[in-house]
Formats: structure tokens, sequence, C-alpha cells
């Protein structure tokens, strides 16, 4: 590849879409966490109700292609009178097939946090959602942290997706550079090693996060 | 009911899992009282303990704290009530990603709602009276185990309670460990803390406690100060002492 065609074309095109790719990852990354965090703590400690409810949340969106459902959230809504921004269906799509896969590593986190220590927060007089927010949800955060690593690492990947839904991010300006120049080898090796990086830098982050959130007995050997 | 009762239990019964656990029990507390739960495991002594506080709502019977009756519905009342019971575990249950003065603080701060600052500095000072001021920014898992039942007994103090619950808090302890909580408990009854302690350390109980209460198959069978219930020349055979004695037998004299 000469240097000028990746100069002028290849860096520029990208560029502009990894902004859009950024835009997508971070808020859905941030809101997936969220769903996640709730979906998981009403599986264990919630109501009867929404614990099925946030079991058949998981279900579904861990049980049908991400793809098929932007399609039903960009193509598909409109039937029912709701018209969804690209931008906004890719986002709302991401965050809640995320959401699904966080679930169940903060379920798991929830799990394995004994009994012991929501009696010891009742027994000072914790309400149930103190106890949640101040004792079992930080210490379920650093146990499932390394598997919701793994989930924003997937995430950064399956961004790549909205441009099925018209918005155009990193991909998708590969995509069109690719089929405007017939490059196709030398454009998709550039955005892969986007990819690379953007997982790359995430995961020095997660590595920060977690050396950051060790305590010892969570992630760091008593001294 | 006289007028220094601070707490009083009628009649609490409670099923789990299709089993009878408490049957009838009854017991009033006086300020100031050491009274001492025995039994076999298994006997009811934790869902009585963890009954009285609302840990675990009884299916059957009422709760008097200082003369009013605690309303088991009302979640507000329930919170506010436990707040002011303290409760100690066997197995401690200190929060696990918190340094001991956090643990001490934590309560102070989220359901007492005070500073920061004032919160660690009670807290620094139930820490030093249970002996464990240099070890406050060390975490559970740094903490051997007598130390982290004198932190979970200062956590408990911090709130000030009025009656402390004390669920076999020797027996997850290796013997060596078991007299430095002991005196700590000691120390707390000299301060004239309400206590209501089961345990299996009989040595404590007859030197210690107003009154010995003696729980089997979910019922208190047996109860009364511990020089008659223990007496040598007890002419009646008591249950409560020939359970201590079997305790005894396997622990040594000190058990």
């Amino acid at each position: 590849m000469e240097p000028s065609f990746l100069l002028d074309e290849v860096v520029p095109a990208l560029n502009d879409g990894l902004v859009l790719s950024l835009l997508l990852i971070i808020p859905s990354a941030c809101l997936g966490l969220a769903m996640g965090i709730i979906a998981g703590t009403l599986r264990i400690f919630g109501p009867a109700w929404s614990s099925e409810l946030a079991k058949w949340y998981t279900t579904i969106f861990r049980g049908t292609p991400l793809v098929v459902q932007l399609f039903i959230l960009y193509f598909g809504l409109p039937n029912l009178g709701i018209y969804l921004e690209p931008y906004l269906a890719a986002v709302i799509g991401f965050t809640l097939c995320s959401g699904a896969y966080h679930s169940e590593y903060i379920r798991g986190a929830l799990l394995s946090i004994k009994r012991g220590q929501v009696l010891a927060a009742q027994s000072l007089g914790f309400s149930t959602w103190k106890t949640m927010l101040c004792i079992i949800i930080p210490q379920a955060l650093r146990r499932a942290l390394p598997g919701c690593g793994n989930e924003l690492i997937y995430l950064i990947k399956y961004s790549s997706l909205a441009y099925i839904v018209t918005c155009i991010e990193l991909t998708g300006e590969g995509k069109i550079l690719a089929s405007k120049t017939f490059r196709f080898t030398e454009v998709f090796m550039a955005v892969g090693a986007y990819y690379l990086a953007l997982v790359s830098l995430a995961t020095l982050g997660l590595q920060k996060l977690e050396r950051v959130l060790a305590v010892p007995g969570f992630g760091k050997n008593p001294s | 009911m006289t007028d220094n009762t601070l707490l009083r239990v009628e009649s609490l019964s409670k099923d789990l899992g299709g089993k009878t656990i408490l049957n009838d029990v009854s017991l009033q507390m006086a300020t100031g009282d050491l009274k001492v739960l025995i039994g076999p495991s298994g006997g009811g002594k934790s869902t009585l303990l963890q009954c009285i506080n609302l840990l675990i709502f009884p299916d059957e019977g009422r709760i008097w704290l200082g003369g009013r009756e605690v309303s088991f519905r009302k979640k507000r009342e329930v919170l506010a009530f436990r707040q002011q019971i303290g409760m100690i575990f066997q197995d401690f249950n200190l929060f696990d990603h918190l340094n001991a003065m956090d643990n001490v603080a934590i309560a102070l701060r989220k359901v007492k709602r005070m500073s920061r600052l004032s919160a660690e500095k009670r807290a620094t000072e139930e820490l030093e009276r249970v002996g464990l001021g240099d070890k406050r920014g060390l975490y559970p898992a740094e903490l051997s185990g007598g130390q982290k039942q004198r932190v979970s007994i200062a956590r408990a103090l911090a709130m000030d309670p009025v009656l402390l619950l004390l669920d076999e808090p020797t027996s997850a302890l290796d013997p060596e460990l078991i007299g430095e909580v002991l005196s700590v408990i000691r120390s707390l009854s000299q301060r004239n803390i309400t206590m209501l302690m089961a345990t299996h350390q009989v040595g404590f109980a007859r030197t210690l406690a107003q009154e010995i209460l003696f729980m089997e198959h979910g019922r208190i069978i047996e109860q009364g100060h511990p020089m008659t219930l223990l007496a040598k020349d007890n002419p009646v055979a008591s249950r409560t002492m020939d359970f201590c004695t079997k305790l005894s037998e396997i622990y040594g004299e000190s058990g």
C-alpha cells in the first residue's frame, strides 16, 4: 500500500468512522453495564416477578442474533409507528444485548457473595436498597470485572454491526472506501488495525481499573 | 413487667421448611443483663437470636423494646429497631471489601448519616477500645479470626445499641484466639452493656451470666442462675448440667 493512499484516503475516512464508533461504544458500554447490574441484581434479590422478567430479558437478548435485534429496532419498529434514528437504534440494540451478557456475569458474582454479608448489613439497620448499593454491588462488581471486561471487548467489535442500520461508523466507512477503490485488502487491514488498537487500549484500561479496585481478598493477596 | 425491662419477647414461633425451629419461646432482658443461651446445635439458638432483631420474621409472637411493641409490618420501624440491636455473628461477617475502619464507619455514615470525619473519629475510638487502633487500615483478609470478631464487636457498638446479641462469637475461632474475644466481651459486661449470647463457653457462662437459658428442640427447657443450674450438689440432675459436663469433657475445664 503506497503511503499516499493510506494517509490521504484511508486514515481520514477511518478517523471519521472512529469518532462515531466511540460515540456508539462508550454510551452503550456504560448503559449496558447499568442494565446488567439491574437485571443481574433483580435475578438474585428482586421480587419473584422482577426476577422472572430479568430472566426473560436475558433469554431473549442472549438468545437471538444481534443483527436480528438491530433489524427489528430499525426496520421493524416503524411498523408500530416508532421511528428510531440509526444512531439511537444502534445504541439501544447494543445496550440491551450487552446488558443481557453483563447480567450473567453480575449474577454469578452475586451468587458468590455469602448471605452473611446481607445479614450483617441488615443487622446494622441498612435498608435493602442501601445493602445492595453499599455492600453487595461493590463486592460483586469486583468479582465480575474480568467477565464484564470481556463483554466490553466484544462490544467494541460488535459495534461494527451498526453500519447495517446505516449508522456509518468505522467498518461502514471502510466498506464504502473499499467499494469505491476496490482495495479491500488494504482498507480492511487498516480497519482491523483500528479495532486492534481500540481493544488494546480497553484492555490496558481494564487492567488499570482492576488494579485500582483491588483490595486484599478481592483480586489482591493479603500482604 | 418491671420498670427496667428492656426487651420482652413473647411466644415466638418459627417454622422453616416444614420443621418447627422455634416453639413458643419467651424471654425478658433487663438493662445490664448478661444472659446466655446454651444447648445443642440445631436447638434453635441462632434462629431465636435472628428472630429477636427481625433478621428472620417470626411466624408468631410479639416483641417489646423499652415498653414499646415493635410492629413487624412497618419497614421503617423494623429498620430503626434493628439499628438499636447489635448482632455479632459466629463467622464475623465483616464487609470483605472494606478495611477495619470502614467496616465500623460505613453504617455510621450510611445509616446514621454522620459525616465521614465524625464517623471515622467514632470508628477509631471503637477500634481502639477493642485493642485494634493500629489495625484500622487492614482488610478482613489480613486479620486473624480473633481480630475480625473484635472488629465486628466494634462495628456493632459504634451504633450505640441498647442490646447486643451474640451468636456463638467464639465458635469459629482457634482455641488460642478465643481468649482475646472473651476478654473484650467481659469488658462489655463490666460496662453494663445488655447482652444475650449463645455460646458453648461454659466457664464464661458460669462466671458472668445472670441467667442461663437452655434451648433444645426450639424451646427453652431450663432456665436459671448458673449457680443453681450448674450446682454440683443439685438434687435434680439438670439437662443443662448434663450438657455442660459433656462440653467440659470435650474442651477441658476452661471450655
